[in-house]
């Protein structure tokens, strides 16, 4: 009998895999985007993203919705938990949200709603970063509530991973620019992709080594015998990881840079996997303990395996139709 | 202000400036499928001028939507996590439906219909446009079958850990007894907002130019809009009305304004200032024996009122009084005006009576505001419950201080005000440009938006 809970805990993963691989880049760009020159290479960079946005933030919906839908006890722990750095994300957000399309429409404040678009983009991400920080370091539960203080999520870890999600949604955006643009802008942004990597390699080696030090079942899960096997290889596959994202882009290669950008995302998120698995509260409720009926879950996941793949494709033919090069002039 | 008042308040402020964005793209995302349908089969460049022209205009509001719906669908989780604790099991999946359905399907093809024209032709773009009015049509339905569930829960078994579970068969959840009035009440009502946002644009350009062909056309669209689509919403809500007594009678006291029991047939309160200290209504303007007619269609039925009820388990009775008044009242003034159109155009004059038009003008916003009012209706007659009879409000808050509630609370109220009321003016600004025979992106910049369109591009070739 398959267990529903496990293939349900996949699901959630998988949207938010979903949602840092196809979101980072567009929030990257909008951090970096004052170090564009105004004009041609930020109407370019906003249009590289701009069908696509829409979509790429519908995962996040997914996300939360599909967490109170199949684990309802953890999202009513954990939102509360995080009531701050969730509503501070909203809020960025609605900010940049509401750029892609204001400052088409008001010539005067461009420079505004640029301001705005980064703003919201740099809010959103941090807060994302502190979110997922704030959960590894333990929140106080008792009973099936939250059960601290509105400040217990602010600590020098968070604020660590924090920034860490920046670094990393930036190299992101900029391994994106490196593929989609052209000229100087293309120049730039591979140049940052490549200060970015090497920070970014250090910031995943901090934030590891901290996260051990924070419960001593994630110590325990990375380094008993034999599973130490297995997870020593994260650490060596970042290595090699990061080593060919290196070597792609000295090549000049245009997608490759990115798509090695995507897979160290990738094996952070392997690595959190082992460290919290099978918590969906980490270190303090389990997924079964989370898990709605089976009911529930049933009828979900009819719908969830019909669908998925269908959103997959249709999501895969709007990428497809905006393929190429972008120009500043939008896809004429 | 406790933490529960400054949710409520952050709810009510959040989800009402939310819903006045859906009201509208719900309507304009179905007319703009009827535009590009027509232009399609007729050819006739009018049709995708004015395409073109509500397309931007679209996507200003789509924009504003989708960011404040995350907002909301993260609302619950902080801000009523007992209830998401509790009510997750059952109203959690359909949340989840809405999103594998509506809004992927709206988000995926809004790229397309946006910015697309050039790149999949003209068919394939038609698609998209009709794949995201059905997109929008999708959240409608799992979104209100959400909250009707919440007004008139069924189909659920109570687990031993207090959450609410789902039972043997999810068609008795979805379709819940008020679930299909509420459907089609608000669908109808974003229907009717659309309309006359439309005709009230129209009208203010016909004031300034009754030869403007784009003008003409869609004040004409949206007065028949206006007049088929108004009377049906009153005998919807005349039904839906039905419906609330039937599940939720106490509501109906309180639309009613009636304090006392009636044995021998109830008065209907036009209008009077209802008084909850000393539960009467002053100043009332009543038709005796009406309300029972209306609910009950007898003259003589019984009727039973507040007197019945404990206190702790009615509602606030002012609010939901007035506000069920505003949008009643806004209802029969819209089947006015469109009685008076029809009139109009059978005299010829649709497109030259001044006050008509004035009249039209002045009803643009109608919509947003009955709207509005149906919801704090709708919403506020529930209370004191957020599960009706069975989870109080009072039950369902997070734990969460009041300073963070309230920090929440001012920095929503600033950045919305400040962001939305901005787009409200980009709207303003762009609805005040009459539509025209070449209707183009704004100023030489291509127009994007959560997508994009090289307006110019979506009608090669028209003749207009
Ligand atoms: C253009 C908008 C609009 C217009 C003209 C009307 N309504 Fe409405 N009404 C709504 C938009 C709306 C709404 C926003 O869609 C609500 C809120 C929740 C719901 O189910 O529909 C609503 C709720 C609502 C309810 C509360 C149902 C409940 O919660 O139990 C009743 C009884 C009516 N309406 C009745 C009417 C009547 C008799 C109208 C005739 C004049 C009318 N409405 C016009
Ligand atoms: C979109 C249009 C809507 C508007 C304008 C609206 C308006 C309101 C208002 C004014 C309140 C406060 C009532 C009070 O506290 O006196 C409220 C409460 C609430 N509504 Fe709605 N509502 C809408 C839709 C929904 C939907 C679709 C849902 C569920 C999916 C929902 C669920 C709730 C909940 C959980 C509360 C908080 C508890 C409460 O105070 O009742 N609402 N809403
Ligand atoms: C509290 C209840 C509500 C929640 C949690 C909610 C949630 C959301 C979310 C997350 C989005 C953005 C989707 C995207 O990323 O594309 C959205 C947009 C939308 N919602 Fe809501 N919503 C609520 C109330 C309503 C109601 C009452 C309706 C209609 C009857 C509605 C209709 C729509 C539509 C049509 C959209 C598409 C965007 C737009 O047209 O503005 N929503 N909503």
């Amino acid at each position: 009998m398959i267990d529903l809970t496990v293939v349900w805990a996949g699901i959630i993963g998988f949207a938010i895999v979903a949602y840092v691989i196809m979101d980072g880049f567009d929030l990257g760009i909008g951090i970096m985007f004052p170090l564009f020159r105004p004009g041609r290479d930020r109407d370019t960079a906003m249009n590289s993203v701009a069908p696509v946005w829409d979509g790429n933030e519908t995962w996040l919906v997914l996300g939360g919705g599909g967490l109170m839908a199949a684990f309802p006890l953890a999202y009513a722990i954990i939102l509360p938990a995080l009531y701050a750095p969730l509503i501070a994300m909203l809020l960025g957000l609605v900010l940049r949200g509401v750029a892609f399309e204001f400052r088409w429409r008001d010539e005067a404040h461009r420079r505004m709603w640029d301001r705005a678009f980064t703003l919201g983009s740099s809010v959103a991400t941090f807060a994302q970063g502190v979110t997922l920080g704030a959960l590894l370091q333990g929140i106080t539960v008792e009973g099936r509530s939250y059960a601290g203080g509105w400040w217990e999520w602010l600590s020098p870890f968070s604020v660590l991973t924090g920034v860490g999600l920046m670094v990393g949604y930036c190299l992101l955006g900029a391994c994106w620019l490196n593929w989609k643009t052209e000229g100087d802008l293309q120049r730039q942004a591979a140049r940052y992709a490549g200060r970015l990597g090497i920070v970014l390699l250090a910031v995943i080696g901090v934030v590891s080594l901290a996260t051990l030090t924070l419960e001593p079942r994630y110590y325990s899960r990375w380094f008993a015998y034999p599973d130490i096997l297995v997870t020593a290889l994260v650490p060596v596959a970042t290595l090699i990881v990061t080593f060919l994202f290196y070597r792609s882009l000295s090549r000049k290669r245009e997608v490759q840079p990115f798509l090695w950008a995507l897979s160290l995302f990738g094996l952070c998120l392997i690595g959190l996997g082992i460290s919290i698995w099978p918590d969906v509260v980490p270190a303090r409720v389990t997924i079964w303990e989370a898990a709605a009926p089976v009911r529930s879950q049933i009828f979900m996941l009819v719908g969830a395996s019909v669908l998925v793949p269908v959103i997959l494709a249709y999501t895969g033919w709007a990428y497809w139709v905006f393929r190429g090069k972008v120009g500043s002039e939008g896809y004429h | 202000m406790t933490a529960l008042d400054l949710a409520r308040a952050q709810f009510a402020f959040t989800v009402s400036f939310h819903f006045l964005f859906p009201a509208f793209t719900i309507g304009l995302a179905s007319y703009l499928a009827v535009l590009e349908g027509l232009w399609l089969k007729t050819g006739k460049g009018v049709y995708a001028n004015l395409y073109r022209y509500w397309l931007k205009i679209f996507a200003v509001v789509f924009a504003m939507g989708v960011v404040s719906g995350i907002v909301m669908s993260y609302q619950f989780g902080t801000n009523w996590s007992v209830f998401s604790d509790k009510a997750g099991p059952v109203i959690g999946p359909l949340m989840a439906y809405e999103v594998l359905t509506a809004f992927f399907l709206e988000a995926g093809f809004l790229g397309v219909m946006l910015f697309g024209i050039n790149k999949v032709g003209k068919k394939l773009h038609f698609a998209a446009t009709c794949a995201v009015a059905a997109g929008t049509f999708i959240s409608a339905f799992w979104i209100l079958s959400v909250n009707s569930w919440m007004h008139t829960p069924a189909g659920y078994e109570m687990g031993a850990n207090g959450q609410f579970l789902p039972g043997e068969s999810w068609l008795e959840i979805i379709f819940n007894p008020s679930f299909p009035y509420r459907l089609v009440h608000t669908v109808l009502a974003a229907y009717l907002t659309t309309a006359f946002a439309v005709g009230g644009v129209g009208a203010w350009h016909l004031l300034r130019d009754r030869a403007n062909p784009g003008a003409r056309k869609m004040f004409s669209m949206a007065m028949w809009m206006a007049a088929i689509v108004a009377p049906i919403q009153i005998l919807a809500g005349d039904q839906h009305g039905l419906n609330t007594l039937e599940h939720q009678p106490v509501k109906v006291m309180a639309m009613e304004g009636h304090y006392q029991s009636h044995p021998h047939g109830a008065p209907l309160i036009l209008f009077g200032i209802p008084d909850s200290r000393e539960k009467r209504v002053d100043y009332a303007i009543e038709i005796p024996k009406a309300s029972s007619l209306i609910l009950k269609h007898d003259p003589d039925a019984p009727l039973k009122g507040l007197d019945t009820v404990p206190d702790e388990d009615e509602p606030p009775v002012g609010i939901v009084f007035w506000a069920f008044r505003i949008m009643v009242g806004l209802g029969f003034a819209m089947a006015g005006l469109g009685l008076w159109s029809l009139f109009a155009r059978w005299r010829k004059r649709l497109y030259d009576w001044p006050l008509l038009h004035r009249a039209a003008l002045v009803m643009g916003p109608a919509g947003f505001v009955a709207v509005l009012a149906g919801w704090v209706v709708t919403e506020t007659g529930r209370q004191p419950f957020t599960i009706y009879g069975l989870l109080r409000t009072a039950e369902s808050a997070s734990p969460l201080d009041a300073p963070a509630v309230a920090a929440s609370l001012l920095a929503f109220v600033v950045v919305y005000f400040a962001v939305f009321g901005m787009g409200i003016w980009y709207l303003l600004k762009l609805m005040s440009k009459p539509p025209e025979a070449h209707e183009a992106g704004l100023d030489g910049a291509p127009i994007r938006s959560a997508g994009v369109t090289p307006a110019a591009a979506v009608i090669e070739g028209d003749p207009a």
